[in-house]
């Protein structure tokens, strides 16, 4: 149990070379469970070594319960971590890979018999501790290197992408697990992950990167519903968000975003009045499950008529997609929805739900826009180099 | 009713074959027959019957002439190899541990310089190699032989390791080191355990290699420190009297048995070691 703080981390691997991770600041509450996504070459797994110790940090510091640690080994910092390989000893069992590292630190005979014992009940591997690891399934491994990580009752466990080596039903099973685990042991956790889907369901507070940078950090909802700019909107959520160009335009005061289907077109008030904005290349974004059929009663939402060009059913939903000024745009419907390619359906959708991003920057803009917690102007100050 | 799936038929091609297998068996095996054959006869037989014939009578009497006159050399070529196989192993493990697991600036500048030991022939550090030995005291010592041995096998050694911890995850050395384990104990605990068939392989390499040198042998060693190489060839090269042959190839036999030995006994991780990774499983 700690809490864990980044107070302006920097990492480079040498001058002349583009920063790895740039003033990287966030900080968790003892117990939560952080989640660090983004695509490959983000620095997410660069930012774990630095918490781990594996890795000299450039500049900045890193306090876990508000003491410096960014100096420490990694074995004195109390902190375990699972790898995406497992990397469990070869040739040592099941046993002796958990027990490693308590021996390694000198903790007594009978309390590792002990340990040991409690974590594989806690895992569920006691049939295994003779075993070899080559002699596991993926998912066995996967329970031993969280079992040794356990062992050691460290301050905070890390997890660099543990799952992505499972195929897609243990993967699913796993996270479900680790979540159980993390809800009874209420320990501290940073995990890494490029999978969107983890992202969401394990995580107290997400932080997605690029290029080195922290573009949010916050809860999972506000990350879904509340992105920070394009790049944020774009990585989280299945199907992706919709992002149709357009250019605003003023009417009876109020600014409009004029959509297209090439059947009809719709004037969408939008709830903003910023001058600036006017005239302005946009990018509206709306995620494919706030486009809905518009009822046979008219709700005072506006809708557009416009041709649907290819249905993809989910079991669950009906994706039906159509073109917005000649944008393909996903809507996700109901799967009892009877449509075929080249009906023609009347869509709405709330424009208090819509965001609206800078076209040129990315940044969000105008309506529904909560200021970032964290991140904003590391992005300014980026930009501006 | 069961039939075999493939009718052993005597076609052209087969017989060809094992004809070919045959005969590339006798050129390779003639010589340690003639060898064999010729260390049990007696002189008498040598000068009377011919390279292939059967001994008339077996006799020992070469070999225990041949290990009363290169016995004690074949102790000294024991002293010398055991540990300079040893060492320059152990330390070519350790050079490898650190050239793939803890790399430094400049770690594979200091790899490729190192590899041009694998290419260096041996009479270009003879000189060298004497002069440091004189400075160091350790001239015409066994001491002085077994390190030059050792330093001349760690381009090797090193380049066996190297490659093989290589293929190792390097994850496996950052668990151990957030396990709390230091740089020997990871060395020792987690992958020297792991590296039996590259030992095996580097002990094959090495022994051959020292056990079979003659030129350093010959430079750095003198009179009764001289390995069995160097014994042997004092023996064959003796110009005074009558040729023994029966002792000249028993001492030879006796001077490559240990080589043939260890090639019986670790042969399998040999063929394993030099193929590992090669196939995935």
């Amino acid at each position: 149990m700690a809490t864990l703080e980044l107070r302006n981390v920097n990492k480079t691997y040498g001058s002349g070379l583009p920063d790895t991770l740039k003033h990287i600041d966030l900080s968790i509450d003892s117990g939560e469970f952080l989640i660090l996504v983004g695509p490959s070459g983000c620095g997410k797994s660069t930012l774990m070594n630095c918490i781990a110790g594996l890795e000299q940090i450039s500049g900045g510091a890193i306090l876990v319960d508000a003491a410096d640690i960014s100096g420490m080994s990694p074995k004195d910092r109390d902190i375990a971590m699972v790898f995406q390989s497992y990397a469990l000893y070869p040739t040592m069992n099941v046993r002796d890979n958990i027990a490693f590292g308590l021996k390694m630190r000198k903790m007594p005979a009978a309390a590792i018999d002990e340990e040991v014992a409690r974590v594989a009940k806690l895992l569920q591997i006691e049939h295994l501790l003779t075993r070899k690891p080559g002699q596991l399934s993926g998912g066995q491994q996967q329970r031993v290197a969280m079992g040794r990580a356990l062992a050691r009752r460290p301050k905070i466990y890390l997890f660099d992408e543990p799952l992505s080596n499972l195929d897609a039903k243990l993967r699913v099973e796993m996270r479900t697990e680790i979540k159980l685990m993390h809800q009874r042991l209420k320990t501290t956790t940073v995990y890494v992950t490029h999978d969107q889907i983890e992202a969401m369901t394990l995580g107290d507070k997400v932080a997605v990167m690029k290029d080195g940078l922290i573009q949010q950090f916050g809860t999972p909802q506000q990350i879904y519903n509340d992105p920070a700019n394009l790049f944020v909107a774009s990585f989280i959520g299945s199907p992706p968000m919709n992002f149709i160009p357009l250019r605003l335009q003023r009417k009876d005061g109020r600014l409009h975003a004029l959509l297209d289907s090439g059947q009809a077109r719709c004037e969408l008030p939008l709830g903003i009045s910023d001058a600036g904005l006017e005239e302005r290349e946009v990018i509206l974004g709306i995620r494919p499950e706030q486009i809905a059929l518009a009822p046979a009663q008219a709700n005072g939402l506006p809708s557009i008529r416009a041709e649907v060009q290819i249905t993809e059913p989910t079991g669950p939903d009906l994706l039906v997609f159509v073109t917005l000024n000649q944008t393909k745009v996903c809507c996700r419907l109901a799967p009892d929805v009877a449509t075929q390619v080249g009906d023609t359906l009347t869509l709405q959708f709330d424009p208090a739900r819509v965001l609206l991003f800078d076209a040129a920057s990315g940044e969000r803009l105008g309506i529904n826009v909560t200021p970032r917690q964290i991140g904003t102007d590391n992005v300014a100050q980026f930009k501006g180099r | 009713m069961t039939r075999t799936l493939a009718p052993r038929t005597f076609n052209f091609s087969r017989i060809a074959i094992y004809a070919t297998l045959l005969l590339a068996c006798a050129l390779y095996l003639i010589p340690l027959i003639v060898m064999l054959l010729t260390s049990f006869k007696s002189p008498d037989d040598i000068r009377t019957g011919n390279l292939l014939s059967w001994p008339e009578v077996i006799t020992g009497i070469g070999w225990i002439k041949a290990w009363d006159t290169v016995g004690g050399y074949f102790w000294n070529s024991v002293k010398i190899t055991i540990p300079a196989v040893l060492i320059s192993t152990l330390l070519g493990a350790l050079n490898g541990y650190v050239l793939s697991m803890w790399r430094f600036r400049g770690s594979q500048l200091f790899f490729g310089l190192l590899l041009f030991g694998c290419f260096l022939p041996f009479q270009t550090v003879l000189l060298p190699a004497s002069f440091t030995l004189g400075k160091l005291g350790l001239a015409s010592t066994t001491t002085g032989l077994v390190l030059v041995h050792i330093v001349y096998g760690l381009a090797f050694t090193t380049l066996f390791f190297r490659n093989y911890y290589c293929s190792v995850p390097d994850a496996l050395v950052r668990a151990a080191r957030l396990d709390g384990a230091g740089f020997f104990t990871i060395f020792g605990r987690i992958l020297l355990p792991m590296s039996v068939p590259i030992i095996m392989v580097c002990l094959i390499w090495q022994f051959t290699q020292i056990w079979n040198d003659f030129l350093f042998g010959v430079v750095f060693a003198s009179g009764d420190a001289q390995p069995i190489t160097v014994a042997l060839n004092n023996l064959v090269n003796t110009s005074t009297g009558v040729k023994e042959y029966n002792v000249d190839m028993a001492a030879a036999m006796i001077a490559g048995l240990p080589t043939l030995l260890v090639y019986v006994l670790a042969g399998k991780y040999f063929l394993r070691g030099l193929t590992a990774g090669a196939v995935k499983g």
